[in-house]
């Protein structure tokens, strides 16, 4: 790291992408509150009925509720069979650890799109028909998350030494299932809520495969967002800007965490 | 020992039944749909000749990879270019910068089309404020083409792209530079001759990973110009689950092909790594947590999407 002091250029450099990073946000932000905005630098008056007319929204509400109980399934389904797996695999089978490696790299490789197209293929006939049901897609965000979840819960374990750990509680006279749950479990809680929280916000975020797989049935707020976007921009907007605060809350819990959970510190 | 050993496996039964079930089952589905006749009997190569011939396709391949290529490029540059100015700054001053970068990456898909369109769309801030300011310059851009894509699409690559390469930067060390200095090169012959070969590898993986990041974007474009702009990704949405009638034959062939693009640059991104990893740059050099932090953010767009 140098300790140069920072020149003119950089500030303005960074200064310049702050602003062109911010600017959509921000123009959401206003929009959002904006009364009356037309060929002004800002808007001429203000005020909070989009906000008011939102939560009036019955629609709105059950979308929010239904993506909610989505991500929050999905999730809780990941935890249920990826927390045994990925224990049992760390601890006892180090060797497949190359093939889960490249078995969790394939959601960053394959496109949304080309993973519902698979999925549609496969569910709209024959023995499992569950096309259109929130069955496939809490099937498909299983996979989606799949790569958070694994790498979370590997580097939590990697992180306590979970088969020393366990080899010291039964050298001790534990049973297996009192050291797991009394022992290793509390170690590597934290880490596990990160990625539960990391995971969470990307499935709140996703619409492509939401959209292709149960568009027509089931609204989550992506979905809905997509439907109001072409009507009162205004409402559009707040739904947007609420979107956005409620995923800087998620992240910001989420550095807050990671900090708190990262070890050793910076070494410039 | 042998009931363990059955626990064990127990345990692990669960994760392949449901990756065989909504990953590897899916895909290879798609794989035998795209050697399917349209009545999904014969096994035949005839879709792909069928993208080959066609120039509504065809079209729809070009465009996607023009606009790959563009919007990779530009992010890439400007996150390159912001990635040397945060080096330079004091640690708190550079995480807070990052984190920005971060929650941004966040903002992809339909809200980010719908921040454009309020600032650049027909009614757009912007596009109303110009025209009062008779900047005649602005009067040709028009959102839902093929430039004002592109933009949207640059807003998405950047702070990946500048996620993926600051740490690279920290590969190049000081004594290099003064090294260099005192052996008389100015500025641009030490870039010219250390800095950039250093950080070839990762320029090249982050390449790739924008690369495939912009081909899978959907939502983005979806959002925007729904299915007026002849779109790969789009193309592939319609063909599959659309309003007129589906074809789901030829929904997979364009999906394999472009599987096969995504992977071909998700793999240069991997093959990159491992190189710059021998240099003992990049990744090697940073403490986990932030390279976890990085690595998290390779969902594309949710990435876009991985974001999309």
């Amino acid at each position: 790291m140098n300790r140069r002091r920072t020149g003119l250029m950089p500030r303005a450099l960074l200064l310049g992408l702050m602003v062109y990073l911010l600017l959509p946000l921000l123009a959401t932000g206003l929009y959002a509150f904006a009364e009356d905005w037309q060929n002004t630098l800002l808007p001429r008056s203000w005020t909070l009925q989009w906000f008011a007319e939102m939560f009036r929204d019955l629609r709105f509400l059950e979308a929010l509720w239904t993506s909610l109980y989505l991500c929050l399934i999905s999730v809780g389904l990941s935890l249920a069979v990826m927390l045994p797996a990925v224990f049992v695999i760390t601890v006892y089978f180090p060797r497949w650890e190359n093939f889960m490696k490249s078995l969790v790299v394939l959601p960053y490789a394959v496109p949304g799109v080309v993973a519902a197209v698979g999925l549609i293929r496969t569910y709209s006939s024959g023995p499992l028909d569950i096309a259109g049901t929130a069955y496939l897609l809490i099937g498909a965000y299983f996979v989606v998350i799949l790569p958070y979840m694994y790498q979370g819960i590997r580097s939590s374990l990697l992180t306590v030494s979970a088969a020393e750990l366990l080899n010291a509680a039964e050298l001790l006279g534990a049973r297996r299932r009192t050291a797991l749950l009394n022992v290793i479990l509390p170690n590597i809680w934290p880490g596990i809520i990160v990625s539960s929280l990391l995971s969470f916000s990307v499935l709140f975020g996703e619409f492509v495969l939401t959209n292709m797989l149960v568009g027509g049935h089931i609204q989550t707020i992506q979905v809905y967002l997509y439907k109001r976007v072409g009507e009162s921009g205004h409402l559009a907007s707040a739904i947007a800007i609420s979107y956005f605060v409620l995923i800087l809350l998620v992240s910001l819990v989420l550095m807050k965490l990671g900090g708190r959970m990262g070890r050793g510190g910076h070494h410039e | 020992m042998n009931s363990r050993n059955r626990n064990l496996i127990l345990a692990l039964i669960p994760l392949a039944l449901m990756v065989l079930a909504f990953q590897l089952v899916p895909v290879l589905s798609m794989l035998s749909g795209s050697f399917r006749s349209a009545d999904g009997t014969v096994f035949t190569l005839s879709n792909y000749w069928e993208v080959l011939q066609s120039a509504y396709y065809m079209q729809a391949i070009k465009n996607s990879l023009l606009i790959s290529v563009f919007s990779s490029l530009a992010g890439l540059t400007v996150g390159l270019i912001c990635a040397y100015c945060i080096t330079r700054f004091t640690p708190a001053v550079r995480d807070r910068l990052l984190m920005l970068s971060n929650m941004t990456s966040n903002f992809a898909g339909v809200p980010l089309a719908f921040a454009y369109i309020i600032l650049l769309g027909n009614n757009g801030i912007f596009t109303l404020l110009f025209q009062q300011w008779g900047w005649e310059v602005f009067s040709s851009f028009n959102l839902y083409s093929w430039s004002g894509l592109t933009l949207v699409y640059v807003y998405f690559q950047v702070p990946l792209a500048l996620l993926l390469l600051y740490p690279s930067f920290y590969g190049i060390r000081e004594q290099w530079r003064e090294a260099a200095a005192l052996l008389g090169a100015g500025r641009w012959q030490f870039w010219r001759t250390i800095g950039l070969p250093v950080l070839a590898p990762a320029i090249f993986g982050t390449l790739g990973i924008l690369f495939a990041n912009a081909m899978g974007a959907y939502a983005t474009a979806y959002a925007l110009v729904g299915g007026n702009y002849n779109l790969l990704a789009v193309r592939i949405g319609s063909l599959v689950a659309g309003d007129v009638v589906t074809q789901p034959q030829m929904g997979s062939t364009l999906a394999v092909l472009l599987a096969l693009t995504t992977l071909l640059a998700v793999f240069l991104n991997h093959r990159m790594v491992r190189r710059a990893q021998r240099f003992g740059s990049g990744w090697s050099g940073k403490p986990t947590a932030e390279r976890r932090a990085v690595r998290t953010r390779l969902a594309p767009a949710a990435g876009e999407e991985l974001g999309q």
